[in-house]
């Protein structure tokens, strides 16, 4: 199977890769870790004239606690990186543990977290549980750099706000109120599976009674979305298994599925509760460790 | 990067890298993956390619150590890196224990998925030295054996963990019910 030709460059700091890709326009696409960006170069869904890589930009590598701004992850981290990161096995487990279920092992050896967020899709695994922890995102271009909440980046259906000619350089999770957090996946294998539907919640307990939470689910609308109902609704709760009932209905009431070959609409929206309310239980009673099935 | 260009405009572009030891140079046009280097260029087929779409795992090589999916690595990214493919396992013509193992514990079947799972095992066995069968699952979970034969291949993993190359004493005792 050939990849259709294109031209190949491998600037060696992020100022060259931007100003490349300034010069070359629409026709150029981004090359992190090509786990996304091959398979629809094979499949005939992309011909980019050129690729540019960012093998060579060491600077968007690492995971680092900075003081003032949490964990900085670097966009070319791979999933495989966040899997096995000391940082993150410290401060957030519940974001390795969202690596952990993705892909196979040569693929998160390969597949980067900027290439994960940029490609956009909803069944994407490590935005639920970033946007849950209130992450942000920076996008690098000739003309500076911006940043926003990872929330704000996804459009419907399956898109983004990212220019022409920017560079997404690294993920932030700033040291939020969050207790607790977790990510539960649903597929129909526990390897190289896409989720059917997979939620990430975090929550600030304090004595018991929820503060504030997040609910974020995947593959359960065009794009990666919260549920604010069901988020306000258990604020100032407890995780009490009438309230969860409650929650589970809220959940299904606001995610908007499509039927596909992975699973029906009505399939997902009742998964899409009943993982809200699991992932709840764990975000409320483990912290943000992994819960005990895995 | 030093680069040809045709009269058609087509360029290629001189790689270096290193595999199995060896110092390769060869030039590649950009759209040319790694599995089709070492294949088509250094003659190295032990690497297979299957589904050329990063889900079966028949490519994996071990790029600086970690296992990999060529079909999904243009060759041009794998420029000054280590590349390990199952020629490399072997020392000359005496079988690594790993390799030992499958051969011992039958889990060769047809063949076409055996040269990744010994790399994905080897990488594991590096970075783990005693896997439980759940972390010896895991670990290959992205290589598919289409014969189904993966309880062999486990046990032929978890042997080498054990220091072993061969079934357990018990097992061969029996014989064949």
């Amino acid at each position: 199977m050939y990849l259709p030709d294109f031209d190949y460059h491998s600037p060696e700091s992020l100022d060259e890769a931007l100003s490349l890709l300034a010069g070359l326009g629409s026709g150029a696409k981004v090359l992190a870790g090509g786990t996304d960006l091959l398979h629809k170069m094979k499949q005939g869904d992309l011909a980019p004239e050129a690729l540019v890589s960012l093998k060579g930009l060491d600077e968007l590598k690492g995971i680092n606690y900075v003081e003032g701004r949490g964990v900085v992850i670097g966009a070319l981290s791979t999933q495989n990186d966040i899997l096995y990161s000391e940082v993150l096995a410290k401060k957030y487990p519940s974001v390795s543990h969202a690596a952990k279920k993705m892909a196979s092992n040569q693929i998160r050896h390969l597949g980067t977290v900027g290439g994960n967020i940029v490609n956009a899709v909803p069944s994407a695994d490590l935005p639920p549980i970033l946007i849950a922890l209130g992450a942000t995102i920076t996008l690098a271009s000739t003309s500076g750099k911006r940043e926003m909440a990872l929330e704000d980046f996804f459009v419907e259906p399956a898109s983004s706000v990212i220019e022409e000619g920017e560079i997404l350089t690294e993920v932030a999770i700033p040291d939020g109120g969050f207790t607790g957090s977790s990510y539960h996946k649903f597929g129909l294998r526990r390897s190289g599976a896409l989720a059917v539907v997979g939620v990430a919640v975090s929550a600030r307990v304090e004595n018991g009674v929820i503060q504030e939470a997040r609910i974020v689910c995947a593959s359960s609308a065009p794009k990666v979305i919260r549920a604010p109902k069901a988020e306000e609704f258990i604020t100032g709760k407890t995780s009490a298994p009438d309230t969860l009932a409650e929650l589970q209905a809220i959940v299904e009431s606001e995610v908007r599925p499509r039927d596909s070959i992975r699973g029906s609409a009505e399939y997902r929206r009742n998964l899409a509760g009943v993982l809200a309310k699991r992932a709840l239980i764990d975000a409320v009673e483990s912290g943000h460790g992994i819960h005990a099935e895995d | 990067m030093n680069t040809i260009q045709d009269k058609e405009g087509v360029k290629r572009y001189m790689l270096s890298l290193t595999v199995n030891g060896d110092p390769h140079t060869v030039v590649v046009k950009a759209n040319t993956t790694l599995s089709q280097v070492l294949r088509n260029e250094l003659a190295l087929t032990g690497t297979k390619q299957g589904c050329e779409l990063g889900d079966c795992g028949s490519c994996t090589v071990l790029m600086d150590g970690k296992p990999v999916n060529s079909c999904m690595v243009l060759a041009l990214e794998a420029e000054g890196r280590e590349v390990t493919t199952i020629e490399g396992v072997a020392e000359g013509a005496k079988l690594s224990d790993l390799q030992e193992s499958f051969v011992n514990h039958g889990a060769v079947q047809c063949g076409y998925c055996s040269p990744g799972m010994v790399l994905s095992a080897k990488a594991l066995l590096a970075r783990n030295p005693h896997p439980s069968e759940l972390e010896v699952r895991e670990a290959i979970s992205g290589n598919l054996c289409r014969c189904t034969g993966y309880v062999h291949i486990v046990e032929a993993i978890l042997a080498v963990s054990e220091g072993r190359t061969t079934p357990p004493e018990e097992a061969n005792a029996g014989g064949e019910a």
